[in-house]
């Protein structure tokens, strides 16, 4: 774990209560009126300059999201959010299709802060440094700004670009795949994201294609009052494989902002997808003020036979998180997986899990999910694995590890196991435990200041996940770890 | 100056309640200086080993102790794991999936920085490992596994003589480090601890036997009873001990 000392050297550098990406940019924006109605769906799609199709598909789902409750069964409370009182799209004024020196230069600026850069040369330079090549999408409040490595992508037939101008280049792709997995009726929040959705990124890798690079993509709310609702699709042809990472960051504010994204991922036969996310949307001030309510649909279809989809998650921001990555695992030996490390500290409030569907013949899914909680925070754990009717030999492992720290904060598990074939084999093993003083006392003892010591136990607790993670993100990850538990020791 | 001066040390059980569990103990160690503390259970020797380290469940309540000169009970814990002080615990604690030597190297390097020296590098670290490691017949496997994790009683102590090798502290306070330990294994550890001795280098040794002084011959033998020393002598008075036990002294005191 060489980077303990980083870990630690960063968690110094940091005031309690300090987030790091907390910083807001100012630039000239354009807005929608505040406020939704149908108009605003026009607005947005004529923005994007979006065919009647879509337009429609987008009104339909409006329609529907007018007649749906908000769901109320997760195990997190906030006050009633007025969807009258935000901005449904908010985009930099200056244009930012046509090459990269078009771009806000204080937008560049703010990625830069980020650590992500948006010129492929400077990327370039991070290779020589001996870091990998990853193509990345940003995604800045409600428009994507860059998108690098395009050319070389296609050159392996390899489509990464903004969903908004898929949806114009690619029509025919985007029609039989989007809403494919997501349904427009799905639920409350992936409803409205249909309705106004803005940007995202789009993904295809046609047959036998391994994707020569990772692909990224970097949200970031700068906007106040601007709720983000971006989509991501990515299908993954036949035989082809694809890993892509994802990343988010807000300004710190007083009030919340709404973060409704949806993310569908397709694999067809003998394709995979592994997709990896470090989340962390500022998660409010240490009473609970601010932050980012963060309500996120995200689901896989194992569609082909023997294809596979891997989700890991990173979780530490937001004041609410409200978010399931799930498999479905159609095709038949086709396999999911979702690793997770959740860590709540502050008066954060975490329900997060996942779904295994298992439809197909000889299905196998795997779950290992790691909670952490600290502060006053709640971290519950939500799962549900099913094997239908016709699902013959389907295979599901389950862990499901809480590490308390401190006595205010609380962790649950609520799994549900449903099966309708007698062959499904389904374990599940779950524990609970406590940083004890007697480990901290142990790790002082060799010289650790109770920070460092809180960072080592941590990291050893979550390192079945951060394995799973590219490498680059695993460090990430690690820092970040440290960063969010700052000052729950005390 | 000695290394280390306990003076009139009170102590009790942190808590309104809590019950006084060293009543005067005074103890000087120069350095180089071996010392054995032998006596009946609940006489307050794992408590003094505690209490030295920092370990927060106690509260002295009078009395003094000074390293190098130094007020040792101001420090913090890991302060004062970084002016030398190093406890082999009779029950080293589990971490699990930190790898031990993913320990190792964040303890020296936590100790180094405190102390204003430089971060040991990778191959200077791994050659201090191995060399270390093999006399104590600590092979790779166990490094890569989680510190005392699934260890067995053996190699848990030998672990911790580990620890005290690479960690080179000033003062080494060995709290019943024979316990649960066979003849082999005992024998291991002790020359474990042997090779450590020198001159400029402390140890307290904490046990109930004599067999573990037939191995590290200590300088000084105390007899600790109710909380405070009640006769100090050479090694050959662990040879009278374990042959008479500690009834007398029981009595003396109470």
């Amino acid at each position: 774990m060489p980077a303990v000392q980083e870990t630690v050297d960063q968690v110094r550098s940091l005031d309690v209560d300090q987030y790091k990406y907390g910083f807001f940019t100012e630039i000239e924006t354009e807005k929608a009126p505040k406020g939704l109605s149908e108009d605003t769906v026009r607005f947005i799609s004529a923005k994007k300059n979006e065919p009647e199709w879509m337009l429609e598909w987008r009104l339909e789902a409006f329609r529907r999201w007018l007649t749906m409750r908000e769901p109320d069964w997760a195990r997190v409370s906030y006050p009633p959010i007025d969807y009258q009182d935000l901005y449904y799209y908010s985009a930099p004024k200056r244009p930012s299709e046509l090459s990269i020196d078009d771009i806000d230069p204080e937008i560049l600026a703010t990625y830069e802060k980020l650590g992500i850069p948006l010129r492929e040369r400077d990327a370039l330079l991070g290779i020589a440094s001996g870091g990998t090549k990853v193509a990345v999408d940003a995604v800045f409040d409600s428009v994507s700004v860059a998108t690098t490595f395009k050319e070389e992508l296609s050159k392996a037939g390899v489509i990464f670009m903004p969903i908004s101008e898929a949806v114009r280049e690619y029509p025919e792709l985007v029609k039989k795949y989007l809403g494919s997995v997501v349904p427009v009726t799905d639920n409350y929040f992936a409803t409205l994201n249909s309705a106004v959705f803005s940007d995202g990124s789009f993904v295809y890798v046609p047959k036998g294609v391994r994707c020569p690079m990772e692909l990224s993509t970097y949200f970031r709310i700068n906007e106040r009052n601007t709720g983000q609702f971006e989509r991501t699709l990515i299908i993954a042809d036949e035989g082809a494989y694809v890993s892509y990472l994802e990343g988010c960051t807000a300004p710190m504010r007083d009030e919340n902002q709404l973060h409704a994204a949806v993310v569908e991922l397709v694999a067809l036969d003998d394709a995979e997808i592994k997709y990896s996310t470090v989340q962390n949307w500022y998660p409010g001030d240490k009473d609970g003020k601010g932050g980012i309510f963060n309500f996120v649909t995200k689901r896989g279809d194992c569609r082909g036979d023997r294809s596979k989809i891997s989700w890991t998650q990173v979780e530490t921001g937001s004041a609410i998180t409200w978010k399931y990555p799930s498999c479905i695992l159609r095709g038949d030996n086709s396999q999911g997986e979702f690793y997770s490390i959740a860590i709540s500290n502050g008066r954060q409030q975490v329900d997060s899990g996942t779904k295994m569907i298992h439809l197909g013949k000889n299905t196998s899914s795997r779950i290992i999910s790691k909670g952490i909680a600290a502060g006053y925070s709640d971290n519950t754990y939500r799962g549900l694995v099913t094997a239908h009717r016709k699902a013959t030999g389907a295979r599901n492992f389950t862990n499901c590890d809480s590490l308390l720290i401190g006595d205010k904060c609380g962790a649950h598990t609520v799994p549900y196991i449903e099966s309708k074939n007698s062959s499904a084999q389904f374990e599940h093993e779950a524990t609970t435990s406590k940083i004890s003083d007697d480990q901290l006392f142990y790790c002082r003892q060799r010289g650790l200041d109770p920070e460092e010591a809180t960072a080592l136990i941590v990291n050893g607790f979550v390192k079945d996940v951060l394995q799973q993670l590219p490498m680059e993100f695993a460090v990430e990850a690690q820092k970040l770890i440290a960063v969010s538990l700052e000052g729950s020791v005390g | 100056m000695a290394l280390l001066d306990i003076d009139n040390l009170h102590a009790k059980i942190d808590g309104e309640h809590g019950k006084e569990i060293l009543k005067g103990l005074s103890l000087k160690v120069n350095p180089g200086e071996v010392h054995a503390i032998m006596g009946p259970n609940g006489s307050g020797k794992s408590t003094l080993s505690y209490i030295l380290a920092g370990k927060e469940d106690y509260e002295v309540t009078d009395g003094t102790v000074t390293l190098d000169g130094e007020d040792l009970l101001e420090m913090e814990i890991d302060e004062r794991a970084a002016k030398g002080v190093f406890l082999a615990f009779q029950y080293p604690v589990e971490v699990p999936g930190v790898a031990t030597m993913t320990f190792l190297r964040a303890s020296l390097n936590a100790q180094r920085k405190k102390r204003g020296e430089a971060e040991v590098s990778t191959p200077d670290f791994l050659r201090l490992v191995k060399d270390k490691a093999a006399h104590l017949g600590i092979n790779q496997d166990m490094l890569r596994r989680g510190v005392n994790v699934g260890f067995s009683g053996g190699e848990k102590k030998r672990a911790e003589i580990l620890q005290m090798a690479i960690l080179e502290p000033k003062l080494c306070v060995l709290d019943e480090t024979d316990s649960g330990l066979d003849i082999d294994a005992l024998k291991v550890v002790s020359e474990g601890v042997n090779a450590l001795r020198s001159p400029d280098r402390a140890m307290i040794v904490i046990t109930h036997y004599q067999r573990l002084l037939n191995h590290i011959v200590p300088d000084f033998v105390h007899v600790m009873n109710k909380g405070r020393i009640v006769r100090s002598g050479g090694k050959e008075l662990a040879l009278e001990l374990e042959a008479n036990g500690y009834a007398e002294y029981q009595q003396d005191a109470a």
